[in-house]
């Protein structure tokens, strides 16, 4: 995997050289981030970091402009009866929703996030894929979150699915790709980290475990190993790669161990927005309830958290 | 490879809080007598000595200095108990007495777990995740044979020995009581056991637990105090059998001083293990893997993996990885629920480690040490590592017992082995590789009790656990642990 550190030098890597993964050590290294005892004002600052960086989704066949908006409003106004909270990172929507949300998000610093290339199965032709891809950046996404050929990549066409992410790359312009991997319909682990390494060499900005409609989605171990990936690339290139966990992480306790996972693992020039991602729609709320029970000591009625 | 440009930065932003498990559910004495005859009872001479905390320095509690005539009143407590009662029971009930012990020891795990991070500096998370649940599995994996001797040696009447003395050492107080006192009472023998001197606080609570199990008086005594006790427990004249599990140089002793005796005996000593990290290994988990080998227990661990072997083509890697991953280690308050290193066990361990770091730097091997800070109080060695060290340097070759790992490399599988290999020591050692072929061949190589395979310090009741060469003899645990308090007739 000795590649150059040149901007924009996309070169297969050699997918035999890529590190090996022992899938207890890793369940194991995974389970000893949960025996974290987060307390007091690093819970705070945890929950509150973990608000900034979720890409608060909707994903569905049902989605209408008007459930849209609302989850922009929510993603500006979190949760207004309590002071000076961070807003999300993103709204995470269809390309169809992209117009409508960049409009209900205005100019408040929040990004949209498209999904793209045939969400979630991947199971389109190549241009169809670019142009969905071309439409969803010019209605004016900033981020484009695509999915693999997890059919191609499982039967060994490592040289398809390279090229398949670094057309999209290209086709994102501006706009930063984030890949998802499908980490649940990929088996092994050992596949994780070969997914993770082509996906980096082909030019993404972020790799994200899941769609969020396969099960299992994002787990401690899968994101682990990610991880490492991403810290390896840093160590042979120099060059930061962010990491999104999405699906499956609606509650902050384990939010906050994702955060303990990465601050151990890559370290505090990670721990922002830029870098680092919560791709859910539930967590929100259960931050908030948090983050209200650590300031007046009792949880309050999931009814006085807005549901969008 | 990358260069300081790549360094990731782990010691600045997001922190944790301290988290510190609570004293208040814990009772601590002021004074603790010696435990004979099922009571506490105050030694003949009036002495004491104190036990510190080695994380604050401040005193815990005080507890007896044992006389050879106290060691004497215990001994005869046990062999008044082995006539009378315990080897007229039957295996069943001696069975449910060990069951007993067990499910109070799970009871009051909270408390043991506690006390020995008070008393001996290892980090809460271990003494709660590890060495206090492996103690009661002991005494449930050893209840469940104390009606089966006769199945585990077919062919063979088991007969128990008698009165058994036991001295323990410090770095797993509990747990070493546990793996001592178990099989002894499971095969029909009483105890007279001593803990270490710096930790004799949980061997104190376990003497609770056997009272309050109704275990039958004489049948566990505990006597306290350091080597001049322990000497009279070997050299009593109506012990059968004893079971050390300490350094090599006090082995060394004992073995002598039981030469020409009947007495039988285990011995559990020190250890040099070799971890071998080989190119085609999972480097991640074996690095980690280096972590939990030597920093577990502050390398207070006979078997720690404190050589690293790695070969050649992924030294470099492995020393990055290893660097960085030293760096998210905790050093501190061993009671905080986050602490990974906790307390050097006592001030002369601290001078030996320290001695020997400054060994190590003189012999010309080049040190490093994580950037963590330490506390004012207390005794605190950080995370050391020395590369370019040789065999013949004095890091490689002796025990230092605690967190400092020396590193070589290999180019052969046969380089590796035959370093492995030459140390007087043998108790355990690690093989990293994906291949399994490859395991097979270094295991059946490696001259040592212990071999673990892309894991390290992973114990369980079941597993005998001893050594080759100076690391000691005879087997403790498992099956084979049973044989060591055993006579088998034909």
């Amino acid at each position: 995997m000795s590649i150059a550190a040149v901007p924009n030098d996309v070169r297969m890597p050699d997918m035999s050289q890529v590190a090996l993964v022992d899938e207890v050590g890793v369940k194991e290294r995974a389970a000893r981030f949960q025996t974290r005892s987060i307390k007091k004002e690093s819970k705070i600052e945890a929950l509150q970091m973990v608000l900034s960086m979720i890409d608060l989704t909707t994903l569905e066949g049902m989605d209408t402009p008007g459930k849209v908006k609302q989850l922009c409003q929510k993603a500006i106004h979190l949760h207004d009866a309590v002071p000076d909270l961070p807003h999300v990172a993103a709204v995470c929507v269809y390309p169809t929703m992209v117009g409508v949300a960049k409009k209900a998000l205005g100019d408040h610093n929040i990004n949209v996030a498209s999904v793209a290339t045939a969400f979630p199965s991947g199971m389109a032709p190549r241009q169809i894929k670019l142009e969905e891809t071309r439409i969803a950046v010019d209605d004016g996404a900033d981020e484009i979150d695509m999915v693999i050929s997890r059919g191609a990549f499982l039967q060994g066409e490592y040289g398809f699915v390279f090229d398949e992410i670094a057309a999209i790359k290209e086709a994102c312009g501006k706009a930063h790709l984030k890949v998802i991997l499908e980490t649940g319909e990929l088996g092994t682990l050992d596949r994780v980290r070969r997914a993770s390494v082509l996906a980096m060499h082909a030019g993404a900005d972020f790799i994200k475990t899941s769609t969020g409609k396969i099960q299992p989605a994002a787990t401690l171990p899968v994101t682990l190993v990610m991880l490492q990936a991403i810290r390896d690339f840093y160590y042979e290139t120099g060059k930061m790669i962010g990491m999104k966990p999405a699906g499956g992480i609606s509650n902050s306790k384990l939010a906050i161990h994702y955060l303990v996972m990465l601050r151990e693992t890559l370290g505090s020039a990670w721990m922002t927005p830029e870098w680092y991602r919560f791709g859910a729609s539930s967590l929100a709320n259960d931050v908030l309830m948090q983050l209200q029970k650590q300031a007046t000591g009792v949880y309050q009625s999931a009814d006085y958290f807005s549901k969008d | 490879m990358s260069t300081d440009s790549t360094k990731l930065a782990f010691n600045d932003g997001w922190q944790y809080a301290p988290a510190p498990e609570s004293t208040d559910h814990i009772q601590i004495d002021d004074h603790y007598g010696l435990f004979i005859n099922g009571e506490f009872v105050a030694p003949e001479i009036d002495r004491y000595f104190e036990s510190i905390n080695p994380a604050t320095e401040k005193p815990l509690s005080n507890i007896a200095l044992a006389s050879e005539k106290d060691v004497d009143r215990a001994v005869k407590a046990a062999r008044k108990a082995y006539t009378g009662v315990w080897s007229k029971m039957s295996g069943a009930d001696r069975g449910k007495y060990l069951f007993r012990i067990a499910r109070i020891m799970q009871e009051r795990a909270r408390e043991f777990a506690t006390i020995e991070s008070l008393d001996g500096g290892k980090p809460i998370r271990e003494s709660r995740d590890i060495d206090i649940p492996l103690a009661a599995a002991h005494f449930f994996y050893y209840a469940g044979w104390a009606d089966k001797l006769e199945y585990a040696f077919p062919a063979r009447t088991p007969v128990s020995l008698g009165v058994v003395g036991q001295i323990i050492p410090w770095n797993f107080p509990l747990l070493m009581a546990a793996w001592k006192i178990a099989p002894a009472l499971a095969c029909g023998n009483t105890v007279v056991l001593k803990p270490a001197e710096t930790t004799s606080l949980t061997a104190m609570k376990l003497a609770e637990v056997f009272r309050d199990a109704g275990l039958p008086p004489g049948v566990v005594n505990i006597v306290t105090g350091a080597g001049p006790t322990g000497a009279a427990i070997v050299n009593h004249l109506d012990v059968n059998k004893v079971a050390f599990t300490g350094s090599t140089e006090v082995g060394k002793i004992i073995q002598r001083s039981l030469a020409g005796t009947d007495k039988k005996y285990t011995l559990e000593l020190g250890g040099k293990a070799a971890n071998i990290i080989f190119a085609d290994a999972a480097i991640d988990e074996a690095v980690e893997g280096i972590v939990n080998g030597i920093f577990f227990n502050q390398g207070h661990v006979c078997c720690a993996g404190s050589r690293l072997l790695v070969q050649e083509s992924v030294a470099d890697e492995v020393v990055r990885k290893l660097r960085d991953r030293m760096e998210t280690l905790i050093i501190g308050d061993p009671l905080d629920k986050n602490t990974d290193i906790g307390a050097i066990n006592s001030a002369g361990q601290l001078e030996t480690i320290e001695s020997y770091l400054s060994i190590g730097q003189a012999e010309g091997a080049e040190m490093y040490q994580s950037d963590c800070s330490v506390p004012d109080q207390g005794y605190w060695c950080r995370p050391t590592i020395f590369t370019g060290v040789s065999q013949s340097n004095r890091i490689v070759q002796e025990e230092i017992f605690g967190p400092v790992l020396a590193i070589q490399t290999f180019r052969t599988l046969e380089e590796g082995l035959t370093k492995a290999n030459n140390t007087p020591y043998g108790l355990s050692g690690g093989v990293w590789t994906d291949k399994g072929s490859k395991v097979f061949k270094m295991t059946q190589k490696i001259r040592a009790g212990v071999i673990w395979a892309n894991t390290f310090n992973k114990f369980d009741p079941t597993s005998p656990f001893g050594g080759y060469k100076e690391s000691g003899v005879g087997r403790e645990g498992g099956m084979h642990g049973l044989g060591a308090y055993l006579k088998l007739e034909a």
